[in-house]
């Protein structure tokens, strides 16, 4: 049996001390009972046909091909193709119920939600080459909303978004046959091709998991990000509480946990609702206290500052606080365990989505229509149940954070109204204050210390002055460490410390969800744009995903690498059952988009490779040593561009 | 720390934006919202509100939606712990700061107690706003190096001395020096003043006010040269900052304690990408991003502080360090030697001068003998006159006669530019004053020579090989080389008059102002000088040879597609490659196609004038209103930054002398309105060139003039009465 690992977070191992032994589990235990599949985790089962399940591989005794011929190779990249099919399909669905929503909006069938956004709305609309003079935000909005509804079934051309990419990395695209046509045609595609018997060439098919994959960054998640923020505004920089210390123990707890932040909104518009926290004080209760999990509570806190209880790994343990009245669920990295953890206590678990019912929970599945009487009944429920509460132990943890960072906030935080863009950014690279970027994304797993690679590799980064951008639960797991804050800038190398107190930021700013990523690639082309460069793979920029779990951070890793930022995983690397295609993903990726995958099982491997990388990349740029002053005569003056 | 900044300035702006409330309410209370406001001779409004935000302030009421932005702008004070990023707040903060100055720098001129006096009141140590006319008369020093950048100087040095020593180490830095505030009651501007310093623009020691509101007065300046020089479209807030980034090498030195407000004028400033560098410990911001380099640098101490800041703002100072007993540098060509401080004097009429520059055969040469014959300044009485010959001989294997009065005439620079010495006319009406402050320093005639040999060589390095100068106070000496000389002006002048865009098969291009203006270029002909008045056709031509890469390029004459308007093939490709591509074609000899572009400088607008068929032009010194509806400086804020503007042109004045003088629109009878005292002032070049073009000798008084009226009804009975030429021209439509 392997041993239980703990997390690192202390609000989590008080709750685990406290359920050790009782009730039905949770996901720590689970993983210390469960040793991972070795042919599972290698990408080398293949399972796609009654002809087998057939383990292959390269080792003694194991077989090379499977009953249909099909060479380890062949099935690890299959099995990885697949894993990007789902994540991009998770990614994109989450978009199309948001697209579906602004058009409900826009057509006035959905009370409750409306245009927060408008400016970005018009300059969405001017990108996708619409009525620019259409002056009415909904009817502007209709417009969009079917434009990029239109995306998904799009059989040919290519998507809007990809357009957003230097003009060299679509060349490359094209050139490659790799840039996305239709978002879940790709998704279908690369279904069929890794059908029994379809497509058998690895690196054939590795294009195709591109095209999928990008399909996820500059489709799918692109247009979640974008709409989310014409519906709920654009985030600006604000600060918030993090860890199970947020939950309340005298008002009514609502969880927010999952994906889609829709229904979320309209709930948190009505937890501060004055005449709301009546009825909750009317109850017995202080007031309504709403908190988020995993990437609803990335999105509720981006946008509104709703404190997050936690991360992807702590649902079990926010209800086994027993100061839960409700978790509502929708989508993706939703335990099932949680009902069982439910049922322990008092927590009602409500799922709000027609795509996932839960046994034990109450089913309350959403639409644009009936979002505000659903969120007024789950308020409603939260309340009532505050009064069947049992003994409660929040544990006393909690950290301040500052998030709020996006493409355009970024922008404007470096340089006001009226300077506001990248410039800053791109001098002090170059200068070499910032030695290089590092997005730091993905999940947070239970088979190694949860949190610890990426508390470790952060303050490692850091301190060799690269910035980080985080999202996802590994922002959250970076918050609940301390290092979102902007005294956290005590911890990094000088020239990154200098910079964070020039602009009063954090060292590690949070970029938002796990669809926001996409942000970081909006963010990535304005300094490609802003840096003088051509191209994304020139950048000193890597991403790295040091806790992933899911199968959304390998369509996350992919995308990243065909838009030329390298990607390194930490825990285990979903293709080690082939030598060959591992090296693939690595190294010819590298010569085909100009990054590629590496895998670092070490907290300090994982720095030192990235730093390595960024290294790498600033000497191509010429600019290993920073760049020396130059002072400028009449001459030189005549040729600078104004 | 810069948090620290950022609170200081985000409270200062706080506190100013209240003040311009009050200042305003009140204002408003007292003159009503209908009261003009506006800064002296101006055609760019409230400079810094009109170029960031496009708002053209005319009356009190325009600035209520100003404040209205400026609140709008202000962020709230960064907290003590988990601050929110508080760069891009704090530069808001800074352009708010900006707003609400230039709002409370206005509204002081409404009242009788205005603080500031003009250039020429000599009460009034402060200036306030720079008017248009000292801007663009300044244009081709920003330009060409002479003044390569701006030291925006706050506060007060701990004493006098350190505020002179400042000052004049700028001044040798050929920077100029912006004086603002105070510190503890003192300012850098009083300092100087009770130094002795001579203060105003011609010494480039700008006292502009003690509030440090005044210090928007710089900013003003620098915003101007966008708008007028820059081409930037006012409202085109991102191009103007960016372009003063890129093109106005200002900095700000911050001298004394650095208050709450202070920190916000920097805000405002960084917004421009000027730098702050301090003489006190406060916190700096190094990262470079929004200005070039570093942000904030402190604690420099004051013998490196002009060196310093002049790093950090990436600025590039060519100084040429001669061994002088005197300060030296084209911050001193302004200075005036007045009849009191003065030891000796020579020429000026009252005795004997002359000064010549001669090519000579290599073997007459003897490179870096200076003589000086006649008795020395050390050898008369204080008070003195002397007699004074200056005799140049230089031989070089690219020398050509043509370049001899090129830099002939840069010996009235060359001696200026010492501290204490000044100098005025040229050929035999030379006038030279030397100080007694320069004569006690130790000047001596032979410094005289020293100057000349140095700075020709250098400057002329690739066409002068050997210069050797005669200093000669000898009255029988003077008068008997004046002779000589005299035969040398005059076939040099005949030469020059021979000199016709025919007779020559070379133009020149002329793109020095390029530094400001990006896409304006002039070309030089025989017959037309460069609109700035600074570059003849000749003095183009040798600093080609100086520098064949330079800003004064060949155009061969090619390709006459029109020889009446002036259009040649050759000048417009030329024009076209070197403007980036935005002006196609150029005729040289008419305002109404497209005529030439003009960068800013010019000394004088040529306008049309439809109801008189003709045209009126207006020098750049007279601030009054005119036949055609706008000052000078409005006219000038609309055809600045290299734009085609037919029906409009900027000039240079000895450009009226020309027989090319718009020779395609009908030549000098096309004139029908011009400023009195220009008209004056032109008179003996306007009689005779009116007798070549066969209008009678009484021409000149044709021309209406603000005298006659500024309405187009009054000079058109006036043209009528006289029976000026142009109304019986060939209509101009």
């Amino acid at each position: 049996m392997t041993k239980r690992k703990d997390p690192i977070c202390r609000a989590s191992l008080e709750i685990l001390e406290r359920i050790e032994g009782k009730g039905p589990g949770n996901v720590f235990s689970r993983a210390g009972q469960i040793k991972p599949c070795p042919i599972g985790s290698g990408g080398n089962c293949c399972r796609l046909c009654a002809m087998g399940p057939c383990r292959v591989g390269e080792g003694k005794g194991q077989s090379p091909v499977g009953v249909c011929g099909a060479t380890t190779e062949t099935i690890v990249a299959r099995n990885f193709a697949r894993m990007v099919a789902s994540g991009t399909a998770a990614h994109s669905d989450h978009a199309r119920e948001v697209v579906q929503t602004l058009l409900a909006t826009a057509r006035g069938q959905a009370p409750g939600f409306t245009i927060r956004d408008a400016q970005r709305l018009k300059s969405l609309a001017l990108e996708l080459g619409l009525e620019p003079s259409e002056k009415d935000p909904l009817k502007l909005a209709e417009l969009v909303g079917e434009c990029l509804l239109a995306e998904f079934g799009r059989q040919d051309g290519e998507l809007w978004f990809a357009g957003r990419a230097p003009e060299r990395r679509q060349a490359l695209w094209r050139e490659l046959n790799i840039t996305p046509r239709g978002i879940d045609r790709e998704v279908v595609e690369l279904l069929h091709r890794t059908h029994m018997g379809v497509d058998q060439d690895a690196a054939h098919l590795t294009r195709q998991s591109m095209r999928t994959a990008l399909a996820d960054g500059w489709g799918g998640s692109m247009i979640a990000s974008q709409l989310q923020d014409v519906l709920f505004g654009s985030p600006t920089p604000l600060r918030s509480r993090v860890n199970l210390g947020v939950l309340s123990e005298d008002r009514v707890n609502i969880v927010i946990h999952g994906h889609e932040p829709l229904l979320p909104e309209v709930i948190v518009a009505l937890a501060y609702d004055p005449a709301w926290n009546e009825k909750a004080k009317a109850a017995g209760a202080a007031g309504i206290n709403v908190v988020g999990i995993c990437c609803t509570a990335n999105e509720l806190l981006m946008r509104r500052g709703v404190p997050v209880a936690g991360s992807f790994l702590q649902q079990e343990l926010a209800i086994s606080t027993g100061a839960v009245e409700v978790m509502v669920v929708d989508v993706q990295c939703v335990m099932q365990g949680l009902a069982g953890v439910a049922a322990c206590h008092h927590t009602n678990l409500v799922t709000t989505s027609e795509k996932a019912n839960i046994p034990g929970a109450l089913h309350c599945p959403f639409t644009p229509e009936n979002a505000a009487a659903q969120a007024a009944e789950i308020v409603e429920l939260a309340i009532e149940n505050f009064k069947r509460r049992g003994e409660v132990y929040i544990p006393p943890y909690e950290l301040n954070l500052v998030t709020g960072f996006t493409h355009d906030s970024v922008r404007y935080i470096l340089g006001g109204t009226y300077r506001g863009g990248y410039r800053p950014l791109v001098d002090n690279v170059v200068n070499g204050r910032i030695k290089g970027i590092c997005a730091m994304v993905g999940c947070t797993n239970p088979r190694i210390r949860a949190g610890e690679m990426h508390a470790q590799v952060v303050r490692e980064l850091i301190a060799n002055d690269v910035l980080v951008l985080s999202t996802g639960c590994a922002a959250i797991n970076c918050a609940k460490e301390g290092l979102l804050v902007p005294e956290a800038a005590e911890m990094a190398g000088p020239g990154l410390r200098e910079v964070c107190e020039a602009v009063g930021i954090p060292p590690v700013l949070h970029f938002g969800s796990c669809v926001d990523n996409s942000r970081l690639l909006e963010a990535a082309c304005t300094l490609v744009q802003a840096g003088g460069l051509g191209d994304l793979s020139e950048l000193p920029v890597v991403g790295c995903a040091p806790e992933w779990v899911s199968e959304k951070a390998i369509a996350i890793g992919q995308y990243f690498v065909a838009s030329g930022i390298p990607v390194g995983l930490g825990v285990a690397f979903p293709t080690s059952g082939s030598t060959s295609f591992t090296e693939y993903l690595g190294r010819a990726m590298e010569d085909e988009v100009g990054a590629g995958w590496f895998y670092e099982s070490t907290a300090a491997g994982m720095a030192d490779r990235i730093i390595g990388i960024i290294d790498q990349r600033r000497r191509r740029l010429g600019i290993e040593k920073g760049r020396e002053r130059v002072l400028f005569d009449m001459e030189m003056r005549r040729k600078l561009d104004v | 720390m810069s948090r620290i900044i950022a609170s200081a300035a985000i409270r200062g702006a706080h506190r100013l934006v209240g003040q311009a409330e009050a200042a305003l309410g009140e204002a408003l209370e007292r003159y009503g919202g209908s009261s003009p406001v506006a800064f002296p001779n101006t055609g760019y409004y409230l400079p810094v509100i009109y170029g960031l935000t496009g708002r053209r302030v005319e009356v009190l009421d325009d600035l209520l939606p100003v404040l209205d932005e400026a609140r709008r702008l202000l962020p709230p004070v960064p907290s003590e712990r988990v601050w929110l990023p508080y760069l891009g707040p704090t530069l808001d903060a800074g352009v708010a700061t900006l707003f609400t100055d230039e709002i409370i720098e206005a509204l002081k001129y409404l009242g009788p107690d205005c603080p500031y006096g003009s250039a020429r009141d000599a009460d009034r140590l402060w200036l306030g706003a720079a008017d248009d006319a000292v801007l663009r008369q300044r244009g081709i020093e920003f330009v060409d190096g002479t003044a390569p950048g701006f030291a925006a100087c706050v506060g007060a040095a701990p004493d006098a001395a350190t505020a002179v020593r400042i000052a004049r180490e700028c001044q040798e830095k050929n920077l100029y020096v912006l004086l603002s505030a105070g510190t503890d009651g003192k300012s850098m501007a009083e300092q100087l003043a009770s130094a002795g310093v001579q203060l105003g623009w011609e010494t480039r020691l700008v006292p502009f006010g003690k509030d440090v509101t005044a210090t928007i007065f710089a900013l003003g300046f620098a915003a101007r040269v966008a708008l007028s020089f820059g081409g930037v479209s006012a409202g085109d807030a991102r191009r103007l900052l960016d372009y003063c980034r890129n093109r106005v090498f200002a900095f700000v030195l911050a001298l004394g304690e650095v208050d709450d407000e202070k920190y916000a004028q920097a805000a405002g400033a960084l917004n421009f990408g000027f730098p702050v560098v301090a003489d006190t410990d406060i916190p700096e911001i190094l990262p470079s991003g929004i200005c070039m380099y570093e942000h904030v640098v402190s604690n420099v101490p004051h013998d490196r502080i002009v060196s310093r800041a002049a790093e950090v703002r990436g600025l590039k100072l060519a100084v040429s360090k001669m061994d002088l007993p005197v300060a030296y540098g084209p911050a001193f060509e302004g200075e005036s030697v007045r009849k009191k401080d003065m030891y000796v004097e020579a020429g000026g009429q009252r005795t004997p001068g002359f000064e010549l520059v001669r090519t000579a055969e290599t073997g007459e040469v003897e490179d870096g003998r200076i003589e000086v014959i006649g008795p020395d300044v050390d050898g008369v009485e204080d008070g003195a006159r002397l007699a004074l010959g200056i005799w140049i001989d230089v031989a070089g294997r690219k020398m050509q006669e043509d370049f001899e009065p090129v830099l002939e005439r840069r010996i009235h620079y060359f001696i200026n530019y010492a501290q204490g010495v000044w100098h005025m006319g040229q050929r035999d009406i030379n006038w030279l004053r030397i100080s007694r402050e320069a004569f006690t320093a130790g000047f001596r005639l032979r410094h005289l020579g020293e100057i000349l040999y140095s700075k020709l060589k250098s400057e002329f390095s690739s066409i002068v090989d050997r210069v050797q100068v005669r200093i000669v106070t000898d009255e029988q000496e003077v008068l008997s080389l004046r002779e000589v000389a005299r035969q040398y002006y005059t076939v040099r002048d005949a030469r020059l008059a021979q000199l016709s865009d025919e007779s020559v098969d070379t133009f020149y291009s002329c793109t020095l102002c390029q530094t400001f203006a990006p896409t304006h270029v002039c070309v030089v002909l025989p017959e037309r000088v460069g609109l700035c008045g600074s570059v003849s056709w000749l003095d183009a031509k040798a600093a080609y040879e100086i520098s064949p890469h330079g800003c004064n390029q060949p155009i061969p004459k090619r390709g006459v597609l029109d020889p009446e308007k002036g259009e040649w093939a050759s000048c417009n490709e030329f024009i076209r490659d070197n403007s980036r591509g935005t002006i196609e074609r150029t005729n040289f000899y008419t305002i109404m196609e497209y005529p030439l572009t003009s960068c800013g400088c010019f000394e004088a607008i040529l306008s049309l004038v439809p109801e008189a068929n003709g045209f009126l032009i207006v020098n750049r010194e007279h601030s009054g209103m005119t036949p055609a509806g706008m000052t000078f400086s409005t006219m000038a804020g609309s055809i600045g930054g290299g734009v085609q503007t037919p029906g409009f042109m900027g000039i240079g004045k000895s450009y009226l002398a020309s027989r090319k003088f718009i020779k395609g629109d009908g030549g000098l009878a096309r004139i029908v309105w011009m400023p009195r005292d220009f008209k004056e002032q032109m008179r003996p070049v306007l009689t005779q060139r009116a007798e070549e073009e066969g209008l009678r000798a009484d021409f000149v008084d044709k021309i209406a003039d603000e005298t006659v009226g500024i309405d187009v009804e009054a000079v058109l009975a006036f043209l009528e009465e006289k029976g000026h030429p142009a109304l019986t021209l060939e209509p101009l439509f």
